[in-house]
């Protein structure tokens, strides 16, 4: 089961010039390294994990996952909150008002929907934790295109919390890799 | 949407102790072994569940299981994607 936490995991906050971002922070709420493949794809991986490190990590940071799809959507609804339509629509953000107001709707940074497909979980574990390391990294390199793309101080500030938090998740699912890894050799052969 | 200078600087220490937990949450799954971590998850666990009941006294619950004090404040905005946090983590 799952408690909503009534705060964010780190206080997003923007300047809110830059309305352009906004569309290119689609990449990260519903494109194919977004968060919510992420946290969709750890918490479907951690099942059948074989020992409880990897269950607890995959359900600690599949959770920690929403709660960075949370920042996201946060930072686009701040920033297109009180923008016109015809300012979205200078902005590119035009087609995604017609289909949606101002809602936040999961696809990518093109307009693509969010699907299932995005993500895999092929019944290896060995298999599944180099899918969510690699993961990890496609994220990180996501996060630095986008600031790379604004002078938003509030959404860098923001996006580089996120972009860290990749790289620690790299980091420890490395390490839960080397633990699967030995508990599967100790069973080859004893 | 505005809260109050005070209310904001203690939900912002609440969010980064909370913070800090899920930091050290995810170290111990892979080092379960590691004492000095374990006792630094203590301690700041301690200290979230204490400044978390002052914040709750004083404002608003932070979950709806602490919601039944007098009336029902949990629905009360702003809720956390509406909060000004001014200078995000500064």
């Amino acid at each position: 089961m799952w408690i909503y936490d009534k705060k964010l995991q780190y206080p997003a906050w923007v300047e809110g010039g830059d309305l352009r971002i906004a569309k290119l922070l689609f990449a990260q709420y519903g494109g194919p390294d977004s968060e919510l493949s992420a946290g969709i794809r750890y918490l479907t991986q951690r099942t059948t994990m074989p020992i409880p490190q990897a269950k607890a990590i995959l359900t600690d940071i599949g959770t920690e996952e929403m709660a960075h799809w949370e920042i996201i959507g946060t930072l686009i609804y701040k920033i297109i909150e009180k923008a016109t339509p015809k300012q979205l629509e200078e902005a590119g953000i035009g087609p995604h008002y017609i289909q949606h107001g101002k809602d936040l709707y999961p696809h990518d940074a093109a307009g693509v929907p969010w699907t299932a497909a995005y993500i895999q979980a092929i019944g290896d574990p060995i298999t599944n934790l180099h899918e969510n390391m690699a993961a990890e990294q496609k994220a990180r390199t996501t996060y630095e295109h986008l600031i790379q793309s604004t002078n938003d101080r509030g959404v860098i500030e923001t996006l580089s919390f996120l972009r860290e938090r990749e790289v620690v998740h790299f980091q420890r699912f490395g390490e839960t890799l080397r633990l699967v890894q030995e508990y599967l050799d100790r069973k080859m052969y004893y | 949407m505005k809260i109050s200078k005070d209310r904001l600087e203690l939900l912002k220490e609440i969010m980064a102790l909370d913070f800090s937990l899920i930091e050290l949450n995810l170290y111990l799954d892979t080092h379960p072994d590691d004492e000095k971590a374990l006792m630094v998850f203590k301690q700041y666990s301690c200290k979230s569940k204490e400044l978390k009941e002052k914040y709750e006294n004083q404002y608003a619950p932070l979950i709806a299981a602490n919601g039944a004090n007098r009336d029902w404040r949990w629905i009360e905005d702003p809720w956390p994607w509406e909060i000004d946090y001014e200078m995000g983590g500064k």
